[in-house]
Protein backbone atom coordinates (compact mmCIF):
# COMPACT_ATOMS: atom_id res chain seq x y z
CA UNK A 1 0.00 0.00 0.00
CA UNK A 2 1.12 3.46 -1.04
CA UNK A 3 1.52 6.19 1.53
CA UNK A 4 -1.33 8.06 -0.47
CA UNK A 5 -3.71 5.35 -0.08
CA UNK A 6 -3.01 4.96 3.38
CA UNK A 7 -3.40 8.96 3.79
CA UNK A 8 -6.23 8.58 1.94
CA UNK A 9 -7.79 6.36 4.33
CA UNK A 10 -6.93 7.90 7.51
CA UNK A 11 -8.16 11.34 6.15
CA UNK A 12 -11.36 9.81 4.74
CA UNK A 13 -12.36 7.90 8.03
CA UNK A 14 -11.52 11.22 9.78
CA UNK A 15 -14.06 13.04 7.46
CA UNK A 16 -16.77 10.38 7.87
CA UNK A 17 -15.62 10.29 11.86
CA UNK A 18 -16.86 14.07 11.93
CA UNK A 19 -19.68 14.09 9.60
CA UNK A 20 -21.01 10.87 11.85
CA UNK A 21 -20.36 13.08 14.91
CA UNK A 22 -21.63 16.32 13.55
CA UNK A 23 -25.26 14.04 13.18
CA UNK A 24 -24.77 12.20 16.47
CA UNK A 25 -23.73 15.26 19.06
CA UNK A 26 -26.12 16.75 21.04
CA UNK A 27 -24.20 19.90 22.00
CA UNK A 28 -23.84 22.13 19.01
CA UNK A 29 -20.45 23.30 20.12
CA UNK A 30 -19.51 19.71 19.43
CA UNK A 31 -21.18 19.45 16.34
CA UNK A 32 -18.97 22.59 15.34
CA UNK A 33 -15.73 21.21 16.08
CA UNK A 34 -16.45 17.82 14.27
CA UNK A 35 -17.24 19.66 11.36
CA UNK A 36 -13.79 21.35 11.49
CA UNK A 37 -12.05 18.43 11.80
CA UNK A 38 -14.07 17.05 8.67
CA UNK A 39 -12.65 20.42 6.75
CA UNK A 40 -9.30 20.10 7.79
CA UNK A 41 -9.35 16.26 6.79
CA UNK A 42 -10.60 17.56 3.27
CA UNK A 43 -7.90 20.07 2.94
CA UNK A 44 -5.34 17.09 3.30
CA UNK A 45 -7.73 15.45 1.15
CA UNK A 46 -7.08 17.91 -1.19
CA UNK A 47 -3.03 18.72 -1.31
CA UNK A 48 -3.73 14.65 -1.96
CA UNK A 49 -4.98 15.44 -5.06
CA UNK A 50 -2.26 18.32 -5.15
CA UNK A 51 -4.38 21.34 -5.11
CA UNK A 52 -2.30 23.57 -2.78
CA UNK A 53 -4.18 26.83 -3.34
CA UNK A 54 -7.68 25.10 -2.66
CA UNK A 55 -6.24 23.32 0.49
CA UNK A 56 -4.42 26.73 1.58
CA UNK A 57 -8.12 28.67 1.57
CA UNK A 58 -10.06 25.38 2.32
CA UNK A 59 -7.99 26.16 6.10
CA UNK A 60 -8.05 29.78 5.61
CA UNK A 61 -11.98 30.74 4.69
CA UNK A 62 -13.55 27.61 5.99
CA UNK A 63 -11.98 26.10 9.16
CA UNK A 64 -10.72 29.70 10.08
CA UNK A 65 -12.99 32.50 9.31
CA UNK A 66 -16.55 30.39 8.55
CA UNK A 67 -16.35 28.20 11.69
CA UNK A 68 -15.30 31.27 13.81
CA UNK A 69 -18.42 32.79 12.58
CA UNK A 70 -20.85 29.58 14.09
CA UNK A 71 -18.83 28.98 17.08
CA UNK A 72 -19.15 33.04 17.35
CA UNK A 73 -22.91 32.72 16.93
CA UNK A 74 -23.31 29.41 19.24
CA UNK A 75 -21.80 31.66 22.12
CA UNK A 76 -23.68 34.27 21.19
CA UNK A 77 -27.38 32.67 21.67
CA UNK A 78 -26.23 30.52 24.13
CA UNK A 79 -27.03 27.31 22.12
CA UNK A 80 -27.81 24.47 24.22
CA UNK A 81 -28.73 20.74 23.92
CA UNK A 82 -30.96 20.08 21.25
CA UNK A 83 -34.49 19.21 21.65
CA UNK A 84 -35.32 15.59 19.98
CA UNK A 85 -38.46 15.00 18.43
CA UNK A 86 -39.66 12.15 16.71
CA UNK A 87 -40.42 11.95 13.11
CA UNK A 88 -43.47 12.69 11.85
CA UNK A 89 -45.55 9.72 10.14
CA UNK A 90 -44.40 10.95 6.20
CA UNK A 91 -41.20 11.78 7.30
CA UNK A 92 -40.83 7.97 8.71
CA UNK A 93 -42.98 6.12 5.66
CA UNK A 94 -42.20 8.46 2.81
CA UNK A 95 -38.80 10.34 4.06
CA UNK A 96 -36.79 7.29 4.75
CA UNK A 97 -37.39 4.81 1.81
CA UNK A 98 -36.88 7.55 -0.54
CA UNK A 99 -33.95 8.74 1.01
CA UNK A 100 -32.37 4.74 1.15
CA UNK A 101 -33.34 4.67 -2.39
CA UNK A 102 -31.36 7.60 -3.49
CA UNK A 103 -28.57 6.74 -1.56
CA UNK A 104 -28.43 3.35 -3.39
CA UNK A 105 -28.91 4.91 -7.06
CA UNK A 106 -26.25 7.37 -6.55
CA UNK A 107 -24.28 4.47 -5.24
CA UNK A 108 -25.39 2.12 -7.94
CA UNK A 109 -24.16 4.40 -10.55
CA UNK A 110 -20.79 5.94 -9.38
CA UNK A 111 -19.87 1.86 -9.08
CA UNK A 112 -21.03 1.85 -12.60
CA UNK A 113 -19.50 4.29 -13.79
CA UNK A 114 -16.35 4.81 -11.79
CA UNK A 115 -15.42 1.42 -11.24
CA UNK A 116 -14.12 0.74 -14.32
CA UNK A 117 -12.08 4.03 -14.56
CA UNK A 118 -10.09 2.83 -11.22
CA UNK A 119 -7.36 1.32 -13.34
CA UNK A 120 -7.10 4.27 -15.76
CA UNK A 121 -6.15 6.59 -12.89
CA UNK A 122 -2.68 5.32 -11.95
CA UNK A 123 -1.44 8.31 -13.54
CA UNK A 124 1.09 10.35 -11.07
CA UNK A 125 -1.52 13.85 -10.05
CA UNK A 126 -0.19 17.11 -12.16
CA UNK A 127 0.08 20.25 -9.26
CA UNK A 128 -2.43 22.39 -10.17
CA UNK A 129 -0.25 25.11 -9.15
CA UNK A 130 -1.06 28.54 -8.12
CA UNK A 131 0.04 29.96 -10.76
CA UNK A 132 -1.71 28.42 -13.46
CA UNK A 133 -5.04 28.83 -11.23
CA UNK A 134 -4.59 32.51 -11.03
CA UNK A 135 -4.03 33.10 -14.62
CA UNK A 136 -7.22 31.01 -15.38
CA UNK A 137 -9.14 33.45 -12.60
CA UNK A 138 -8.19 36.76 -13.37
CA UNK A 139 -8.35 36.24 -17.91
CA UNK A 140 -11.12 33.58 -18.42
CA UNK A 141 -13.28 34.15 -14.93
CA UNK A 142 -12.65 37.89 -14.63
CA UNK A 143 -16.10 38.61 -14.96
CA UNK A 144 -17.46 35.86 -12.17
CA UNK A 145 -14.51 37.24 -10.21
CA UNK A 146 -15.63 40.62 -9.94
CA UNK A 147 -18.75 39.61 -9.45
CA UNK A 148 -18.17 37.40 -6.53
CA UNK A 149 -16.90 40.74 -4.82
CA UNK A 150 -20.24 42.62 -5.30
CA UNK A 151 -21.98 39.28 -3.81
CA UNK A 152 -19.98 39.97 -0.21
CA UNK A 153 -20.41 43.37 0.02
CA UNK A 154 -24.20 42.72 -0.34
CA UNK A 155 -24.05 39.67 2.45
CA UNK A 156 -22.00 41.78 4.32
CA UNK A 157 -24.36 44.91 4.23
CA UNK A 158 -27.55 41.91 4.85
CA UNK A 159 -25.94 40.43 7.36
CA UNK A 160 -25.39 43.74 9.34
CA UNK A 161 -29.39 45.16 8.84
CA UNK A 162 -30.24 41.99 9.90
CA UNK A 163 -28.42 41.40 13.14
CA UNK A 164 -28.40 45.29 14.19
CA UNK A 165 -31.10 46.03 16.82
CA UNK A 166 -34.54 47.15 16.01
CA UNK A 167 -34.76 50.71 17.24
CA UNK A 168 -37.31 51.03 19.72
CA UNK B 1 -2.15 6.42 -6.46
CA UNK B 2 -5.75 6.57 -5.24
CA UNK B 3 -8.46 6.05 -8.08
CA UNK B 4 -10.63 8.60 -8.83
CA UNK B 5 -13.62 6.64 -7.85
CA UNK B 6 -12.92 6.52 -3.80
CA UNK B 7 -12.72 9.78 -3.80
CA UNK B 8 -16.50 10.13 -5.68
CA UNK B 9 -17.92 7.82 -3.33
CA UNK B 10 -15.93 9.45 -0.25
CA UNK B 11 -18.04 12.80 -1.50
CA UNK B 12 -21.32 11.06 -2.17
CA UNK B 13 -21.24 9.44 1.30
CA UNK B 14 -19.99 12.90 2.69
CA UNK B 15 -23.41 14.32 1.15
CA UNK B 16 -25.24 11.46 2.11
CA UNK B 17 -24.28 12.32 5.91
CA UNK B 18 -24.96 16.43 5.26
CA UNK B 19 -28.80 15.13 3.76
CA UNK B 20 -28.91 13.43 6.66
CA UNK B 21 -28.35 15.59 9.48
CA UNK B 22 -30.17 18.48 7.57
CA UNK B 23 -33.14 16.07 7.88
CA UNK B 24 -33.16 14.92 11.20
CA UNK B 25 -31.56 17.98 13.05
CA UNK B 26 -33.75 20.07 14.79
CA UNK B 27 -31.27 22.76 15.92
CA UNK B 28 -30.93 25.43 13.11
CA UNK B 29 -27.43 26.18 13.70
CA UNK B 30 -26.56 22.35 13.52
CA UNK B 31 -28.96 22.07 9.82
CA UNK B 32 -26.62 24.87 8.59
CA UNK B 33 -23.86 23.31 9.63
CA UNK B 34 -25.13 20.06 7.41
CA UNK B 35 -25.28 22.18 4.71
CA UNK B 36 -22.00 23.33 4.57
CA UNK B 37 -21.11 19.62 5.09
CA UNK B 38 -23.36 19.23 1.92
CA UNK B 39 -20.89 22.21 0.07
CA UNK B 40 -17.99 20.58 0.93
CA UNK B 41 -18.94 16.92 -0.29
CA UNK B 42 -19.56 18.79 -3.55
CA UNK B 43 -16.10 20.18 -3.40
CA UNK B 44 -14.42 17.22 -2.83
CA UNK B 45 -15.83 15.94 -6.09
CA UNK B 46 -15.17 18.90 -8.06
CA UNK B 47 -11.12 19.10 -6.80
CA UNK B 48 -10.98 15.04 -7.72
CA UNK B 49 -12.94 15.53 -11.32
CA UNK B 50 -10.33 18.79 -11.63
CA UNK B 51 -7.16 16.86 -11.60
CA UNK B 52 -8.61 13.66 -12.83
CA UNK B 53 -9.33 15.61 -15.97
CA UNK B 54 -6.26 17.81 -15.99
CA UNK B 55 -8.82 20.71 -15.99
CA UNK B 56 -8.58 23.91 -13.91
CA UNK B 57 -11.95 24.69 -14.23
CA UNK B 58 -13.21 22.61 -11.19
CA UNK B 59 -10.58 24.42 -8.77
CA UNK B 60 -12.13 27.55 -10.08
CA UNK B 61 -15.29 26.38 -9.57
CA UNK B 62 -14.27 24.99 -5.92
CA UNK B 63 -12.75 28.48 -5.27
CA UNK B 64 -15.97 30.22 -6.33
CA UNK B 65 -18.22 27.95 -4.01
CA UNK B 66 -15.99 28.55 -0.87
CA UNK B 67 -16.88 32.39 -1.70
CA UNK B 68 -20.65 31.62 -1.94
CA UNK B 69 -20.47 29.90 0.75
CA UNK B 70 -18.95 32.53 3.09
CA UNK B 71 -21.61 35.13 1.49
CA UNK B 72 -24.09 32.52 2.66
CA UNK B 73 -22.86 31.94 6.05
CA UNK B 74 -23.24 35.76 6.74
CA UNK B 75 -26.44 36.32 5.74
CA UNK B 76 -28.04 32.80 7.29
CA UNK B 77 -26.71 33.51 11.00
CA UNK B 78 -27.70 36.99 10.48
CA UNK B 79 -31.09 35.55 9.60
CA UNK B 80 -30.45 32.68 12.53
CA UNK B 81 -29.87 35.56 15.13
CA UNK B 82 -33.28 37.35 14.02
CA UNK B 83 -35.18 33.68 14.66
CA UNK B 84 -33.84 33.26 17.82
CA UNK B 85 -34.82 37.27 19.04
CA UNK B 86 -38.05 36.63 18.19
CA UNK B 87 -38.98 33.32 18.50
CA UNK B 88 -36.50 32.69 22.06
CA UNK B 89 -35.06 29.21 20.53
CA UNK B 90 -33.19 27.37 18.42
CA UNK B 91 -36.01 25.00 17.03
CA UNK B 92 -37.24 24.76 13.96
CA UNK B 93 -39.98 23.26 14.97
CA UNK B 94 -41.50 26.40 16.83
CA UNK B 95 -41.04 28.29 13.22
CA UNK B 96 -44.13 27.04 11.67
CA UNK B 97 -45.74 30.50 10.52
CA UNK B 98 -45.17 29.22 6.91
CA UNK B 99 -46.35 25.43 8.07
CA UNK B 100 -49.39 24.32 5.60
Amino acid sequence: MSIAMALFIVCGALTIFGAVGLILAKEPVHSALSLILVMVALAVLYLLLGAEFIAAIQILVYAGAIMVLFVFVIMLLNAGEEVRTNLSRLARWVGLPLGVFFLAEMGYLLFHEYAGRAAGAANAPVVASTTDLSMKLFTEFVLPFELTSILILIAVLGAMVLARKEPQ
Amino acid sequence: MVPISYYVILSAVLFGLGVVGFVFKRNIITIFMAIELMLNAVNLAFVAFGTEFNQLDGLVFVFFVIVVAAAEVAVGLGIVIVVARNRKSLNVEDVNLLKF
